[in-house]
């Protein structure tokens, strides 16, 4: 049985605004029955002013769809419809003193109820537009499409990096073996094939380099993002290499561009999966190191 | 109130007399089988006790048909694994949609490997068709695995006669009997059926042991290779208590067995017809005139079975559901979709199942107490109108899939 809070049982046993809310405005229907959840969200809305007045449901779901639906009318009655908008769907889980993690999508359908049913009062058309495959890992609720993206994008090689950046595999790992075999499809797709076992970058030992094979590969990263950089009229430069400190210079554009800090955090991230260690990079204008050795 | 407990397809209580036979296994019985010494001596003489005490649940010719293993799963899965082994020229296996994941989710995994898995539709009462079953046996067949029963609805399936037709083919024929063990006769001497699998905790034995039959002759090729335990057919040394367990509850389920199809079955009976006659749009689902004595699987309308059991769980009774949500997946039960039950019903299934330790007070109280929960569900539901269902319930609420 889930280890659902004292809160989520009061608000499925006892719950609140439950049924038709006559005269209502405003109202949301989404869910989706062949998951068994779906939400009818029912708002009074004042015109003048916006308020909510008054919020009822009717749920078609498991004991925390209930709560959730309950939790969130009361959470928004009184509010403007923008301070409602406001409310995430972790404020619902919050409010409800947390959801199993296999739980939270109830929460996500609270707060997409609550956008459908705004936009039914304003006159507006509300669409989800999330795609939905598989699921493949049920801890978190990930499924196969979003792995695959993700897997895509991110020229991914191993489960370890797919959890690192969807969660997906990070809790019972009974979906691991599902996992690899989305990593070959879509490596097979690049041309590339899955090695189980190999090391994830972050994971694998630094291998000794001497400190010329060190500054060709610290140029070689430079390299390859120097085109980016060219194209928004800036350009990147190797000053020095001290330990594991970088210093180089942003010309052009990038000098004083207020995206300067992020590029050069993009930069350092690379620059560390290249060369497997941690290093730091510190922008510096042209000369002034050597001027900075000449006045300790 | 001690609650009360109809969930007994799931697992069931072990019996004191059977907690009684094991105790000795633990202490002053605790020789290993195998050994050459009195210690071991008289714990391999109880394990052959058992032996046969299983082999007279299943109607098996010879004891030596009876292998221990540690569960319904690994029967399964050593029953079909051995099949494709020993007959690797045949590629095909021949399934239904509504098996066990043990048998499901080995066969999908089986897929990957290149075998051809052909799964047997059901019809609205979970009923396959032998018409498809035969144009399928081919003498690519390996191994056909069909359920004795469904653990969801009770439904039997034909398995004496298809494995009549599987050995035809030249294919051999596996069943999955867990449920069906202990419930139904199973005269395996006289039937053609190779392999069967049993789990220990579905008739008041222990968890964590089950049984595969073997008929002699049928070539096997072990799953668990090492010792010479099991006649080198099942390595690890026994689970010499949950074995003495098994054989006793094998007895007691012997005996019982004319209680369970006429007492059991008359108290099922009495839920279904207490709960169908005051709850309006819900439904039997299954084949009711064809089913394990002791199971009910009932569909109520345009409410979520987790809701359902949280309430039920309330009042203290225990049954279970094949909502997605009580299993933690997104789809609900592969059982009630196989057999065309729509999503607003499917979710909304609860199965009741009984055992001979259940009362004509506990069917009472539930007759009782169920009703009141579902008009209260049903009121949160946006499908429901009042007394009834919104007029064209599924347009009514069509919500946006999100």
């Amino acid at each position: 049985m889930w280890d659902y809070s004292e809160k989520v049982k009061e608000h499925f046993f006892q719950p609140r605004n439950a049924g038709v809310l006559e005269g209502a405005n405003g109202v949301g229907d989404v869910g989706s029955i062949s998951c068994g959840d779906a939400l009818r969200l029912m708002l009074k809305v004042e015109p003048e002013t916006d308020i909510i007045l008054d919020a009822h449901f009717q749920t078609f779901g498991c004991g925390s769809a209930i709560a959730s639906s309950s939790a969130l009318t009361e959470m928004i009655k009184g509010k403007t419809l923008d301070e409602a908008l406001k409310v995430s769907n972790q404020d619902i889980a919050d409010y409800l003193d947390g959801l199993p993690p296999e739980k939270m999508h109830c929460s996500v359908m609270g707060r997409e109820a609550l956008q459908a049913a705004v936009a039914n009062y304003r006159g507006e058309v509300w669409s989800d537009d999330h795609e939905e495959g598989a699921l493949v890992c049920k801890c978190f609720a990930i499924d196969a499409v979003l792995i695959e993206d993700t897997i895509r994008a991110n020229n991914l090689s191993s489960v370890q990096d797919v959890t690192n950046y969807t969660k997906a595999g990070g809790g019972c790992s009974s979906c691991h073996e599902g996992i690899e075999e989305i990593l070959v499809k879509v490596m097979a797709e690049r041309g590339d094939s899955f090695k189980p076992g190999t090391p994830s970058a972050e994971t694998a030992a630094p291998a000794a380099m001497t400190n010329l094979q060190r500054i060709k590969k610290i140029e070689a990263v430079l390299e390859s993002v120097r085109p980016q950089l060219l194209r928004d009229g800036g350009n990147i430069e190797l000053l020095d290499v001290d330990g594991k400190t970088i210093y180089v210079s942003m010309t052009g554009a990038c000098a004083g561009c207020q995206m300067e800090a992020l590029t050069l955090q993009g930069i350092q991230q690379k620059l560390m999966e290249e060369l497997k260690e941690f290093i730091k990079i510190v922008p510096t204008k042209a000369g002034a190191l050597s001027r900075a050795s000449c006045n300790p | 109130m001690e609650g009360i407990y109809f969930d007994n397809n799931a697992t069931t209580r072990v019996d004191e007399q059977v907690v009684e036979a094991m105790l000795p296994y633990f202490t002053e019985q605790f020789g290993n089988p195998s050994s050459m010494h009195s210690f071991g001596n008289k714990v391999g003489l109880a394990i052959k006790k058992a032996r046969m005490q299983v082999q007279e649940l299943l109607g098996a010719e010879h004891d030596s048909e009876i292998i221990f293993t540690s569960c319904g799963t690994e029967s399964d899965s050593t029953a079909i694994l051995s099949a494709l082994k020993a007959q690797p020229e045949r590629k095909e296996i021949i399934t239904t949609t509504v098996e066990h994941p043990a048998v499901l989710t080995l066969c999908a995994w089986l897929e990957k490997d290149g075998y051809k898995v052909h799964y047997l539709k059901v019809d609205g009462k979970g009923r396959i068709d032998l018409g498809e079953y035969k144009n399928l046996l081919s003498d690519q067949t390996a191994v056909v695995s069909v359920m004795w029963a469904n653990n969801e609805t009770g439904t039997f399936f034909p398995v004496v006669e298809m494995a009549e037709l599987a050995n035809a083919a030249g294919a051999m024929f596996h069943t999955d009997a867990v449920q069906a063990a202990g419930k139904v006769i199973l005269n395996l001497k006289d039937t053609k059926i190779d392999m069967l699998s049993v789990s220990g905790h579905k008739l008041h034995a222990p968890k964590g042991v089950g049984v595969l039959y073997l008929k002699r002759g049928v070539r096997f090729r072990p799953l668990l290779r090492g010792g010479h335990q099991e006649r080198g057919r099942r390595a690890g040394t026994e689970n010499t208590t949950s074995i003495v367990g098994l054989g006793k509850a094998a007895e007691m389920a012997m005996e019982a067995m004319a209680f369970e199809n006429t007492e059991v079955a008359r108290l099922r009976d009495k839920l279904e017809a207490g709960i169908l006659a005051k709850v309006p749009r819900s439904f039997v689902t299954g084949d009711p005139g064809n089913r394990l004595p002791n199971t009910s699987n009932i569909a109520f309308e345009f409410i979520e079975g987790e809701a359902i059991l949280l309430l039920l769980n309330k009042f203290g009774i225990a049954a279970s559901s094949g909502s997605a949500c009580t299993s933690g997946s997104l789809e609900p039960s592969h059982v009630m979709r196989a057999m065309g039950i729509p999503y607003t019903a499917a979710h909304g299934t609860v199965r009741f199942s009984l055992s001979r330790y259940s009362t004509e007070a506990e069917v009472d109280r539930v007759i009782a107490v169920v009703p009141e929960i579902i008009a209260q569900l049903r009121k949160l539901s946006p499908y429901w109108d009042g007394d009834g269902p919104a007029v064209e319930p599924e347009k009514a609420f069509a919500p946006t899939y999100a």
